[in-house]
């Protein structure tokens, strides 16, 4: 019905993070602070991945709204809010299938920032070693 | 069949990202996208599945045609919105070299 909403709502608020972190990492870096050439990956970049999965899903899971005639381009842009009955469904899909998306997403991303960081780790202790 | 076709274009996408000669083709959208709506899907499936249980596989005809042709659709999206992004950051400066030719 609108279970994209959540994800789309987190993506919002995920690049607001990462706007500001990436202003944080460029001050940093421009003070003296941290080195460009510190081998490691930066948040703001983690966050644009995360940002990145979560705008992409959302808007291809609008898609599938549209084709099914859930979301239609005249206000309030979502047919389940002609009733109460089915506003009430809508917003209990997006406290359920919605928000279970949007923490499936973050939990892969969680992983995939600590498998790339051991990539990093152990592609730089080679390079240390030869 | 939207979640099988949305996961084999993430598959291929990523395939082709693994081995990419150089960045310039930004396929990292592409990937993001499809996983993502791969995962959104997933979930979908999990939800559907419990309520359905068995039933969820064995979906009638038509609306597995009608999910195949979703997701093919979904997938002719992703690209689109990939080229669009492409030709518009230009990092080969193509688009650029083409329109200064004129």
């Amino acid at each position: 019905m609108a279970c994209f909403l959540v994800s789309a709502a987190e993506a919002a608020v995920v690049k607001v993070v990462e706007t500001v972190e990436e202003k944080k990492e460029l001050k940093a870096v421009a003070d003296g602070h941290d080195s460009e050439e510190t081998v490691k990956i930066p948040l703001s970049r983690k966050l644009k991945w995360l940002n990145s999965l979560l705008l992409g899903g959302a808007v291809l899971l609008m898609f599938e709204h549209v084709w099914h005639g859930e979301v239609v381009p005249w206000f309030p842009f979502l047919t389940a809010m002609s009733s109460a009955e089915d506003a009430a469904e809508m917003f209990h899909e997006m406290a359920t299938v919605g928000v279970t998306m949007a923490l499936l997403i973050t939990a892969v991303w969680g992983v995939m920032c600590v498998v790339a960081d051991a990539i990093v780790k152990r592609s730089s202790e080679a390079d240390q070693k030869a | 069949m939207t979640l099988l076709i949305t996961v084999f274009a993430a598959i291929i996408a990523t395939y082709k990202w693994y081995t990419r000669k150089d960045d310039s083709m930004q396929l990292g959208i592409l990937v993001f996208m499809y996983w993502g709506a791969s995962i959104m899907w997933l979930v979908d499936a999990i939800f559907e599945f419990a309520e359905l249980k068995a039933e969820y596989f064995t979906p009638a005809a038509e609306d597995m045609l009608n999910d195949a042709f979703l997701g093919l659709a979904v997938v002719a999206l992703g690209l689109v919105i990939w080229i669009v992004r492409l030709l518009i950051k230009d990092p080969r400066g193509s688009v650029r070299a083409a329109l200064r030719r004129g």
